[in-house]
């Protein structure tokens, strides 16, 4: 005999409030956006920090920062944030939690409360490490400045005070949560699909969530163990990084990067999946090669493995090693060609509409182009001798993840939105942001091309007369990109304000997912009743 | 304003860069609005050079290519060109087609890529030993052959000479003789610190317990500048590398008067120590 509280609790028409509703919420809507939430503020902060640095570097000789270990911060505290509190948190966190259950005809993520825990864990992790910042660390100086990458012995014997441990906690944290994310991800997905919903006719985002969900589950437990060797090595006389006492500090780059760069294909991953999604929605025309594409991620995620000490070719490994790792890395380019390709072929023949979200795809496709060719001259070990930590590898890995990753993420937020608040944003300022987002980061990234080649080193915080002008019209860039973001936070404003109704399907008859179905915005609880594919 | 002086600077040198063609009259450092790689002062630094122009060459082609195929695509097949679309979503040979071309590039690719990297571990027959150790934050360097050792500091902005570039000038520069085999070997007293010089294709991590080693052949005598390249903390950026090239009656007269100096000192020293 049930209780009657308990039996109401149990109700599938139960829908909180308040405290109960966010703090213990257990909706995958509401969880995706706190998600959300978080990304934006993640995305502010990380992309104020950035903002100090151009400021900084917008002039050779020291600018605002009166110490340069500030400077070596904000290049930290930056890189931390925009993977782990900003693109993470958008794509499997946000878009994941919302689309991945309706787009699969699920009632909701597998296990709801571990969903809850999963979010919380990323907040205070955020909090954790916006507390380093405070925290001492360098003589002198407040924060971590050892890189995101945290090298040790810089990390270790380089960074004494609490800063770095809070750091080392708060990833703990972030990591956890992503574990467990992952493996809602994967049993969600691998159960819960609507009858008729085989693995090979699910949408590509899903797959896209899918591939990330297993990178996550494989690399975070070994940053786990690698940052908790740190931690040993920094407060309880361990000797893992520490060559004066049998350790060795490639031990760690070794670990960081079978960690890392899986998780750079974290970040990327999921936008090939929202990419495909808005591609054949503003195409009117089904994917083109569906099963190529899938199967593209799935290879990019198993080789992505096996590449990571391409990461490492001045670190002094051997000769033959590093000719495998240069082999090993060209082979990616493969499956990532397929994808620019089949993306173009399913424009081919289509019909299309260039509104705001296809703009973002647009853009998304030939500037993850241009990052994904200067990948191929860096995977050259030969070369990237010349080139390893220098402004090119910077600008590299910025047309990847600075406009890879944060196009598909806005591409996502102008599809998705309507859907998602029920309201339309508004088409002008959608567009006005896409093309002040797209000058300033090519205004940014692309001359520092030129002063990598040149041989600007990476993380400096002053650089010789020589390198002004590029950084000069780099800065200009970034600060016309962020002038885009505020358009861009004014546009939400704007379209909560304007409360212009969406319709369940703004985008016509090529949205053939579960999703727009749905009323926009879909009800608390949605597929009580599940869908049948045919 | 500031900011406009720096402007008027940057244009104005950006003219003359242009008016006279010099881009790269100074060798050894970078010049102002430098679009590629230093001048290649070695024949490491030669290769690494025309296989880089082969790959950029490749893959600006490739990025022409996709930015064609999208803006074809744009023109063609938009809403008012074509208001029906096709269902295609299949074309075995195209697939294949775009498989198996970037295979083959990929290969002509790495066939270059991997003599370049063995041409840079294929190490010659020294003439000259020297051992690099990074300090937080300066080079520590020694001739162990010949008995030198010396620190190498950055120059501050407000002690350097006319025409010495700033955060590049040291102290002591590292001497050595021109169109020889130069072994240098790092090693590192703290944090990791990398040793870079652009002009001679050199870059190695000077990791704490390890002894690694680096070589180059200069080819041409002058001043060649590089700079510290991992993060190794505050002064990161100022810790640069600054190597002499001269002739070999000059690296032996250079030696022999460092050495005679080095020996007055300790003279002078074991003097002090004895009174």
């Amino acid at each position: 005999m049930a209780h009657p509280a308990h039996a109401k609790a149990a109700h599938h028409e139960d829908h909180p409030y308040g405290i109960r509703r966010w703090l213990f919420s257990t909706n995958h809507k509401d969880i995706g956006t706190m998600y959300l939430v978080l990304a934006m503020v993640g995305g502010i902060v990380g992309g104020l920090l950035s903002i100090g640095m151009r400021m900084e570097l917008m002039e050779p000789g020291m600018q605002i920062f009166g110490n340069p270990e500030m400077f070596n911060v904000f290049v930290t505290a930056h890189g931390l944030i925009m993977v782990f509190f900003m693109v993470m948190p958008s794509t499997m966190g946000g878009f994941g939690n919302w689309m991945v259950p309706l787009m699969i005809g699920a009632p909701d993520m597998a296990f709801p409360r571990m969903n809850n825990i999963s979010f919380w864990l990323v907040a205070a992790a955020l909090v954790l490490l916006v507390t380093s910042l405070f925290m001492p660390g360098p003589p002198g100086t407040n924060g971590v400045g050892a890189g995101w990458t945290v090298y040790a012995p810089l990390s270790t014997k380089g960074t004494p005070g609490p800063a770095m441990d809070f750091a080392i906690l708060a990833l703990h944290l972030a990591g956890a949560s992503s574990i467990l994310g992952a493996i809602n991800f994967i049993t969600t997905i691998f159960n819960m699909r609507a009858p008729g919903m085989t693995l090979h006719k699910m949408p590509l985002f899903v797959w896209s969530v899918l591939v990330t969900a297993f990178l996550l589950l494989l690399s975070l437990p070994v940053l786990a163990g690698a940052i908790t060797m740190l931690l040993t090595d920094r407060n309880f006389g361990t000797a893992f990084f520490d060559s004066a006492h049998g350790g060795d500090p490639l031990l760690w780059q070794h670990l960081f990067w079978f960690f890392g760069h899986p998780e750079v294909y974290i970040l990327i991953i999921p936008g090939f999946g929202i990419v495909s999604q808005i591609v054949s929605t503003f195409s009117k025309k089904p994917v083109f090669g569906y099963l190529g594409m899938a199967y593209a991620m799935v290879a990019i995620g198993v080789i992505g493995f096996v590449v990571w000490a391409h990461h490492m070719y001045a670190a002094g490994i051997n000769v033959n090693t590093q000719a495998y790792f240069v082999f090993a890395t060209m082979v990616i380019a493969v499956p990532t060609g397929i994808k620019i390709f089949s993306w173009i072929a399913t424009m081919w023949g289509g019909s299309l509409n260039f509104r705001t979200p296809m703009l973002w795809a647009l853009g998304f496709i030939f500037l993850f182009t241009v990052g994904g060719v200067t990948g191929v001259v860096l995977s050259n070990a030969g070369v990237d001798r010349s080139l390893h930590d220098t402004y090119y590898v910077v600008a590299h890995f910025h047309y990847t993840m600075s406009i890879g990753a944060v196009f598909s993420i806005f591409g996502a937020w102008y599809y998705w939105s309507p859907k998602m608040t029920g309201y339309m944003y508004s088409e002008a300022l959608g567009k006005l942001h896409f093309w002040l987002m797209f000058i300033g980061a090519n205004l940014t990234f692309f001359p520092q091309h030129f002063l990598g080649l040149a041989g600007m080193p990476r993380r400096y915080a002053d650089y010789p007369d020589a390198f002004v002008g590029w950084n000069m019209i780099s800065s200009v860039g970034a600060y016309i990109g962020f002038a885009g973001l505020l358009v861009f936070l004014f546009s939400i404003a704007y379209m909560f304000a304007r409360k212009e109704r969406a319709a369940a399907n703004p985008w016509g008859v090529g949205a053939t997912t579960l999703e727009w179905t749905l009323p926009s915005p879909p009800p608390f609880h949605t597929w009580e009743t599940l869908p049948r594919i045919k | 304003m500031a900011i406009f002086d720096r402007i008027k600077t940057v244009l104005g040198a950006a003219a003359i860069l242009a008016l006279c063609g010099a881009a790269y009259a100074k060798e050894g450092q970078p010049v102002p609005w430098q679009l590629g790689f230093q001048p290649a002062a070695s024949p490491i630094m030669e290769q690494i050079h025309s296989f880089h122009t082969y790959v950029t060459i490749i893959i600006t082609l490739i990025a022409l290519f996709v930015l064609g195929l999208l803006v074809y695509v744009m023109a063609r097949f938009n809403e008012k060109r074509n208001p029906n679309p096709t269902r295609t979503t299949h074309n075995t040979p195209l697939e294949i087609a775009w498989t198996v071309v970037p295979v083959l590039i990929l290969v002509a690719i790495a066939i270059p890529s991997f003599r370049l990297l063995f041409a840079q571990y294929d190490f010659p027959k020294p003439d000259l030993t020297i051992t690099a150790t990074g300090n937080q934050w300066y080079w520590s360097y020694e001739y162990p052959d010949h008995g030198i050792t010396f620190d190498s500091i950055m120059v501050p902005e407000a002690d350097l000479k006319e025409g010495q570039p700033r955060l590049l000038t040291v102290d002591r520069e590292v001497v050595v003789p021109v169109n020889k085999n130069v072994i240098v070997g790092l090693k590192s007293n703290d944090v990791i610190h990398d040793w870079a010089l652009p002009a001679f294709g050199v870059k190695l991590d000077a990791v704490p317990g390890r002894l690694q080693s680096t070589w180059f052949r200069a080819e041409r005598e002058g001043i060649y500048y590089g700079q510290c390249s991992e993060l190794c903390g505050r002064n990161h950026a100022f810790m640069p590398i600054a190597v002499r090239v001269v002739s070999e009656a000059e690296f032996a007269d250079w030696l022999a008067k460092t050495k005679a100096a080095a020996s007055l000192d300790d003279a002078s020293k074991m003097a002090a120590a004895q009174e």
